[in-house]
């Protein structure tokens, strides 16, 4: 191959050769690749008093972790259950990957990874994740997460957004049909899921599958409810279908039955804003 | 690193020494991986754990196999092994991509673990892009065949009785007459079946086959047929009623073109 300026560089065809394979790397590149590794690390940062408790070897006692991925069912636990004003935040995660925003963005992205505790009942661990976790991330992300938990006794719920769209079936669904629960839970799981099965060929991807593959591998108790919408965003109709999920939490913390419609409101708002393409 | 990448679903330790692997390439079409799905279906193998690694793409779904109502439940994760003992049989199923920049770690890991359970030998399924192939590619049969020097050692015969083709070497530079250029070994499309393949002839020594098949992207069921027929004629895993062999289609296959359609529409 000849450069711009006439020399003759030795190049391989890229046509008979492997797209992936791997190729040797010049000293900066792989430093280049270094830095964005380390960058792209999950880390978690804990309070004080869990960070001393983990320190000196002590997991996190938890009988009950309720996980939200996707703004609607963290709205819906926002709603229903942390509205009660008895829950501390005691720790986030963060996460950096190609879909972070810049400095401007600083204060969505340390929000939008919470652990909460509840006060009476410390117990029950409740976590919102509304931002993107790349795929290289979710396995780190949930090895870091469950490395701080007592595993025994320990039951995972996880609340996760769908959209319709990924959902397969022989039957064509109307729009009324929309949205909906399906569940998806590890061996280890004996309790009775709230909703019907997740029906073959559909599968659950992202951070709720390495949840579930964490979970299943290391024989822990874990049910993945996804709801399947036909709604972009947050929405109030979406949030409610996950109330049948909190059912069996209701034992262990009080949850909120029926909040006031203005708090539903004030999450579905909040993005409402940024639209502008009908006004 | 090995031992922690593989973690029994059972109590019972599992032993594979002496058994034969069977596992598919994550390459263009799927074709490996839909030939697996096949051979798990159809024999009823039992799953004996998962390769547990942060090489894959996190995925989870209900039982793939059910066939009635009854075992339609039950969780099934990215990489499983399943194993028929009385026939010295392990499948490993691995039902998502690799990680990019991972790939060659999981290679690594794959490899040391082959070694380390004692498989007597070891076959990939795997394809290749059928718009790559050069001249003397295009003629005859889509199937071609790899063995490592130490696999030749024991099933040079059969190979041979089978009349099987082995996967041609293509000249660096296409056209261009130049001594020094050695022909190589390309897989386009073929994920990490050459680097496998490679990693097993020279450092490891690993009897290891590579089985694939050249295609193109679409429906690739019969292409999935092709391959488990081929394999099938050299390890015996079905009785071959006729010609025709009697692989079960397991559930997961369905909807593969998407949901059913509106029937406003007719």
């Amino acid at each position: 191959m000849a450069t711009f300026f006439g020399e003759v560089l030795s190049v391989y065809s890229r046509a008979v050769d492997e797209d992936d394979e791997d190729l040797d790397e010049n000293e900066e590149d792989e430093q280049i690749r270094r830095e964005l590794d380390e960058k792209r690390t999950v880390q978690l940062q804990w309070s004080t008093d869990v960070t001393e408790s983990l320190r000196s070897g002590n997991k996190l006692l938890c009988s009950d972790f309720v996980l939200a991925v996707g703004h609607n069912a963290a709205s819906f636990l926002s709603a229903y259950v942390l509205a009660s004003a008895k829950w501390d935040a005691v720790g986030r995660a963060l996460v950096w990957n190609e879909r972070s925003r810049a400095a401007t963005g600083q204060t969505s992205e340390e929000s939008a990874c919470v652990f909460y505790r509840h006060k009476d009942t410390p117990a029950v661990l409740i976590c919102h994740v509304t931002c993107y976790v790349a795929e290289d991330q979710q396995f780190q992300w949930t090895e870091k997460v469950f490395d701080c938990l007592q595993p025994r006794e320990l039951t995972v719920t996880v609340l996760s957004d769908g959209s319709v769209a990924d959902y397969k079936t022989a039957d064509y669904l109307c729009s009324s049909s929309a949205p909906f629960l399906r569940a998806l839970h590890t061996s280890a799981f004996s309790d009775q899921p709230v909703c019907q099965p997740l029906e073959q060929p559909n599968i659950v991807t992202g951070l709720p599958a390495a949840v579930l593959n964490h979970c299943q591998v290391h024989r822990i108790a874990a049910v993945v409810y996804q709801c399947y919408s036909d709604v972009i965003g947050p929405d109030s109709v979406t949030m409610e279908t996950y109330k049948p999920t909190l059912t069996k939490l209701g034992k262990s913390i009080q949850v909120n039955s029926s909040p006031q419609t203005d708090a539903l409101r004030k999450f579905v708002r909040a993005t409402e804003i940024q639209s502008n393409l009908y006004i | 690193l090995n031992s922690r990448m593989f973690i029994s679903s059972q109590n019972l330790l599992v032993a594979f020494k002496r058994f034969t692997l069977v596992m598919p390439a994550v390459a263009v079409c799927n074709v490996g991986q839909l030939a697996v799905d096949l051979i798990i279906s159809t024999l009823n193998l039992s799953r004996v754990g998962y390769l547990h690694t942060d090489c894959l793409i996190p995925m989870a779904g209900n039982n793939p196999y059910s066939t009635c109502k009854e075992d339609a439940e039950g969780l099934h994760c990215p990489a499983e092994v399943f194993t028929a003992a009385e026939r010295k049989l392990a499948v490993l199923q691995i039902r998502v991509p690799i990680i990019q920049k991972k790939s060659k770690k999981f290679r690594q890991m794959l490899v040391s673990w082959i070694k380390s359970s004692g498989f007597s030998r070891t076959v990939v399924l795997s394809s290749s892009h059928a718009y790559q192939r050069d001249d003397q590619q295009l003629h005859g049969t889509p199937l071609r065949y790899l063995a490592t020097p130490s696999l030749l050692k024991v099933s040079v015969d059969t190979l041979k009785e089978l009349g099987w083709r082995e996967m041609e070497r293509v000249p660096a530079f296409p056209g261009v007459k130049d001594a020094d250029a050695e022909p190589r070994l390309c897989i386009p499309g073929g994920g990490i079946t050459k680097g496998l393949y490679s990693d097993s002839c020279l450092a490891e020594d690993l009897p290891l086959a590579v089985l694939l098949l050249f295609c193109s992207e679409g429906d690739n069921i019969p292409d999935a047929f092709a391959l488990v027929n081929h394999l099938n004629d050299w390890l015996h895993l079905l009785d071959t009623l006729g010609c025709e062999c009697k692989w079960k289609i397991p559930t997961s296959w369905s909807l593969l073109f998407g949901s059913g359609i509106p029937p406003a529409l007719f």
